[in-house]
């Protein structure tokens, strides 16, 4: 599998994304946001995690339209698959890719800790190796990640099951307290509505190692290799 | 704009922080009255910040060498080899003036400033520390204060992209208006890949990078070499704003250049940027430095000389370049989106020139500038050596499970949770251990070495006696290193003190550094890079001596560390080390019997070392996985945060009746580890332990949901973990003072 990882001024995980995508077997390229294509062959495109622009306007809504998400919305409209973490997913809001949008977290600070996280399906390319309502323990780092979107949108997106993680405690339970940053339905991730983009916000990326703190984040990464092996099969 | 030529008055020497025997000695070095902008160049170059006149006598008795330290005091930061081709780069730096103004700026550049110095070496960050001291909870700005300094640290190094892993953080009505903002950045550098400041070539050009010059943080330097008082305030536009935007692009943009192989020299604008940083770059390589200002990228209008000179904008770098190489390295800067100016070259007259449209502003000798600079024998008294209190002239107020709830949800003791949650400490997926603990460890790259970090320091040690208080701050750096596995290899001091003009303030700081290098001696801990902040008073009342270490170390296995939190039940606790009961200057004798008395606890280095030594050992050899140092509040807090971290509860034995209980709990003895160890290897251990001569008592087992403190019913560790989280955040909430 060969990955894209977008970088943007301001990008600042794309080496711990790069990190886990080559741990589950895949091969990843970085690849400027002044470009106006992606290389020849790529399968999965990554908006890395960051503060692209230093967020100094909307969080990704610079990024959002750079020279190279043409590229990256071309891809995605062929059915090519887009994964945006953090900032990614944020980028992912501004340029149209998914629905929502992220609001200054709920308690108005930046938040970095252990988070829960339910897997709401199974059947997708980015979580085939997890089982449906499993916990996984990752993380999350954002000022900014209280997804919002309209009655309707929201309405759409659990009818279709495009809800793609939630947070939660370490029962699988949506409560308050587990959705620090006060998301609408404790959404931390949605796909779109062909299940080929997906944003999130927390960071598998970060737990895929024992030593430091955990190994719950590579399935998501092993589940996408597996996907395009599969394709290719 | 000002005039070049505006007569040099003896108001205006003052309004520079120069005293008149100082400007006498300007005119004298240069031979006639100084121009305007040559004024503020001196004064900037000759404030204490700068010029360490104060502190520079006492400093030069620091040990600052061993064989594995590439570069001590004077580079940007200290440089210490840790094998495998590679080497740390660290240092830490305050920012107390201007976060006390205007807190999340003033906390921001402080963390760009200490960033910007380590990877101004060619190393990239790969983790940052703080130490934080604000006023009592209770004065009407501490709140404010916090959230502004602790947004800001976060704010910067989320941004910037690196973990911030651990810290220090306090309230002490000393600091009510002056409060401490040190932060600390680590590196990583491959060892024949390191850069210098020094200037090499004549005619070679030197280039201006980064962000565009304004006019903020002018006499930014001279602000921190001068007491507050209560119009300080008014000198809000003196503070930087910083843009760890910019910063990112400056990082990778220079570390992209230095592998280029374009760079001769390079240097930060930092305090008194554009002067300080050129007069470095010549000074350091015998060479003479002229600038045309006309090409410095400006962000305002009709800047002066004056202004350019001695403007800290921040996110700016100076380099020395190849001058074959000038183009390749404008590219890099222009990809990147950051400005890149020729504006000057280096000269073989040892002359700091500066021109602005066409006439010269400043002609001044660049080597005196800073060799010259004033250096004071400040008269200093040392602090009278206050009385040992004996354990038995204290008696308990009250029950020691009430003692231990209410040290645990202290303010100086509390959990800090609220405030390291707003720092990304997992970017980069190599922290190994997270804050709350004793050193942070974090992995080097891929493995399979670490190092462990920490800040520390006890300032009301240093109050009651600075030469202990300085060992003991010291030593505690060594111990938290060692208690998480690490062997100690150096540190980078942050020297906070008064007004050095008072002969009692002058007196602590000689007496701590007295201290410090005894303590750096004798563990072999030398000093590679530090930072003195001094005039921290207001109103003519000065903060506790506060001489912030920060201490690297060394983990050769990083999966072979050691970490507070119990692990299993049935495990023996092992205390390690001798225990007096010592209570004078504790915390259990300041916030349970309301008094703050006595001498601090002595520091025995050569127990420091053996103890020490031989917990590393059992950590290293993979005996041992669960070790905490015993500091604030003895071996009761020290248990009661490795079950709080656990989750497991722990029995207290019936101890020996040779002191009184609460001495034996809350007595904060030096050169102590508290060490869980699976039943079955305590008896070889506590064998080894007599045969080394180290003092090793069992004190317990672990197990259960509950502390049994002896002699008294248990506390659940559920209620120790609410007391302990729910203060800070319910005095941030405004719930609690």
């Amino acid at each position: 599998m060969k990955a894209a990882i977008i970088v943007f001024p301001g990008s600042n995980r794309e080496g711990d994304v790069a990190k886990a995508l080559v741990q589950a077997g895949a091969k990843a390229v970085k690849v400027w946001h002044a470009d106006s294509e992606l290389p020849p062959g790529t399968d999965l495109v990554v908006l890395p995690g960051g503060f692209s622009y230093g967020d100094y306007l909307r969080c990704g809504a610079i990024a959002g339209r750079a020279n190279i998400m043409d590229a990256v919305r071309a891809h995605a409209a062929r059915g090519g698959l887009v994964l945006g973490i953090c900032n990614g997913f944020q980028i992912l809001c501004e340029s149209g890719l998914l629905p929502g949008i992220l609001m200054r977290n709920a308690n108005l600070r930046f938040i970095c800790h252990r988070q829960f996280l339910r897997v709401e399906r199974s059947d997708t390319a980015f979580t085939s190796e997890y089982r449906k309502g499993k916990v996984i323990d990752v993380c999350v780092a954002h000022g900014e990640g209280n997804y919002t979107a309209d009655y309707e949108t929201l309405k759409r997106l659990e009818g279709e099951g495009l809800v793609a993680f939630r947070y939660c405690n370490a029962q699988g339970t949506v409560t308050d307290d587990s959705n620090r940053n006060g998301s609408m339905n404790a959404i931390a991730g949605i796909y779109s509505d062909k299940l080929n983009v997906l944003g999130m916000m927390p960071h598998p990326e970060n737990l895929i190692d024992g030593l430091t703190g955990g190994t719950d984040g590579r399935g998501l990464f092993r589940s996408l290799v597996q996907s395009i092996a599969a394709q290719a099969a | 704009m000002i005039r070049n030529d505006t007569p040099i008055t003896p108001e205006l020497v003052k309004e520079h922080g120069l005293k008149p025997d100082e400007y006498e000695r300007l005119c004298a070095l240069i031979g006639r009255e100084p121009t305007l902008t040559e004024l503020g160049i001196v004064s900037a170059m000759w404030n204490e910040h700068c010029s360490y006149k104060s502190s520079r006598l006492h400093l030069k008795n620091l040990p600052t060498e061993a064989p594995w330290v590439i570069q001590g005091p004077g580079e940007n930061a200290g440089i210490i080899d840790i094998g495998d081709g590679l080497a740390c780069a660290f240092k830490m730096e305050s920012h107390n003036h201007p976060s006390f103004i205007e807190p999340y700026q003033g906390a921001t550049t402080g963390v760009g400033g200490i960033l910007r110095d380590v990877f101004t070496m060619g190393a990239r960050p790969i983790a940052a520390l703080n130490a934080l001291r604000f006023g009592e909870p209770a004065h009407p700005k501490t709140r404010h204060l916090v959230a502004g300094v602790v947004a800001g640290v976060g704010g910067y190094g989320n941004s910037f992209g690196v973990p911030t892993v651990g810290g220090q953080f306090g309230f002490h009505p000393r600091y009510n208006g002056n409060i401490l903002v040190n932060a600390m950045a680590v590196g990583l550098v491959k060892k024949d890949e390191i850069f210098y400041a020094a200037a090499a070539g004549v005619g070679n050009p030197i280039v201006y990078l980064g962000s565009k010059t304004g006019r903020d943080g002018i006499h930014g330097a001279t602000m921190a070499s001068a007491e507050f008082d209560d119009k300080s305030e008014e000198k809000r536009p003196t503070v930087q704003v910083g843009d760890p935007f910019a910063e990112k692009l400056l990082l990778e943009a220079c570390l992209e250049l230095m592998q280029s192989d374009s760079v001769i020299a390079i240097q930060d604008m930092g305090a008194a940027g554009l002067t300080c940083s050129a007069v470095e770059m010549g000074a350091k390589g015998n060479l003479g430095v002229e600038l045309d200002l006309d090409k410095v990228p400006c962000r305002e209008e009709g800047m002066s000389a004056y202004e350019m000179m001695l403007s800290e904008s921040q996110e700016r770098m100076l380099m020395v370049l190849k001058p074959e190489k000038e183009k390749e390295a404008e590219a890099i800067f222009r990809k990147w989106g950051l400005d890149f100016a020729v504006i000057g070259f280096t000269t073989d007259t040892l002359r700091f020139v500066v021109k602005h449209k066409g006439a010269v502003m400043a002609d001044l000798p660049i080597k005196e500038l800073g060799d010259e600079a004033p250096l004071y024998d400040r008269p200093h008294v040392p602090t009278p050596k206050k009385p040992q209190i004996s354990p038995e002239s204290v008696i308990a107020p009250i029950p020691n499970r009430e003692a231990l709830l209410k040290l645990v949800a202290s303010p100086d003791q509390c959990s800090k949770r609220w405030v390291w949650e707003q720092y990304d400490h997992l970017i980069l997926g190599n922290t190994v251990q997270s804050p709350g603990g004793d050193a942070a460890v974090v992995r080097i790259q891929e493995g399979p070495k670490g190092l462990a970090l920490t800040s520390d320091v006890t300032p009301r040690y240093c109050e009651a006696d600075p030469v202990e208080g300085g060992k003991q701050a010291v030593a505690e750096a060594w111990r938290n290193i060692t208690a998480s596995g690490g062997t100690p290899l150096a540190i980078t001091d942050n020297l906070n003190f008064g007004n050095p003009e008072r002969s009692e303030a002058m007196g602590q700081l000689v007496g701590c550094l007295e201290g410090i290098g005894e303590a750096c001696r004798a563990l072999s801990f030398p000093v590679v890079s530090g930072n003195v902040s001094l005039y921290n008073e207001t109103n003519g009342e000065g903060i506790l001596p506060t001489p912030t270490i920060g201490g690297v170390g060394l983990l050769e296995d990083v999966t072979r560390n050691a970490s507070v939190a119990f692990k299993r039940g049935q495990d023996i606790v092992l205390l390690i080390g001798e225990t007096t009961g010592w209570l004078g200057q504790s915390i259990y004798l300041s916030e349970i019997c309301g008094r703050v008395e006595g001498a601090p606890p002595s520091v025995d280095l050569a127990g420091e070392k053996r103890n020490g030594d031989f917990v590393r050992e059992l950590i290293r050899s993979g005996e041992v996985d669960t070790v905490h140092d015993c500091s604030d509040g003895g071996v009761a807090l020290a248990v009661a945060e490795m079950a709080m971290a656990g989750n497991i509860g722990m029995v207290f034995s019936t101890p020996p009746e040779t002191l009184p209980l609460h001495a034996l709990l809350f007595g904060e003895d030096q050169a102590r580890y508290v060490v869980s160890v699976p039943a079955e290897t305590a008896p070889s251990i506590l064998e080894r332990a007599k045969r080394a001569g180290v003092p090793a008592f069992r004190i317990g087992a672990t197990g259960g949901g509950a502390l049994h403190l002896p002699k008294e019913p248990p506390i659940s560790v559920a209620e120790l973990k609410q007391a302990h989280e729910d203060w800070l955040p319910s005095y941030m909430a405004g719930q609690s003072s």
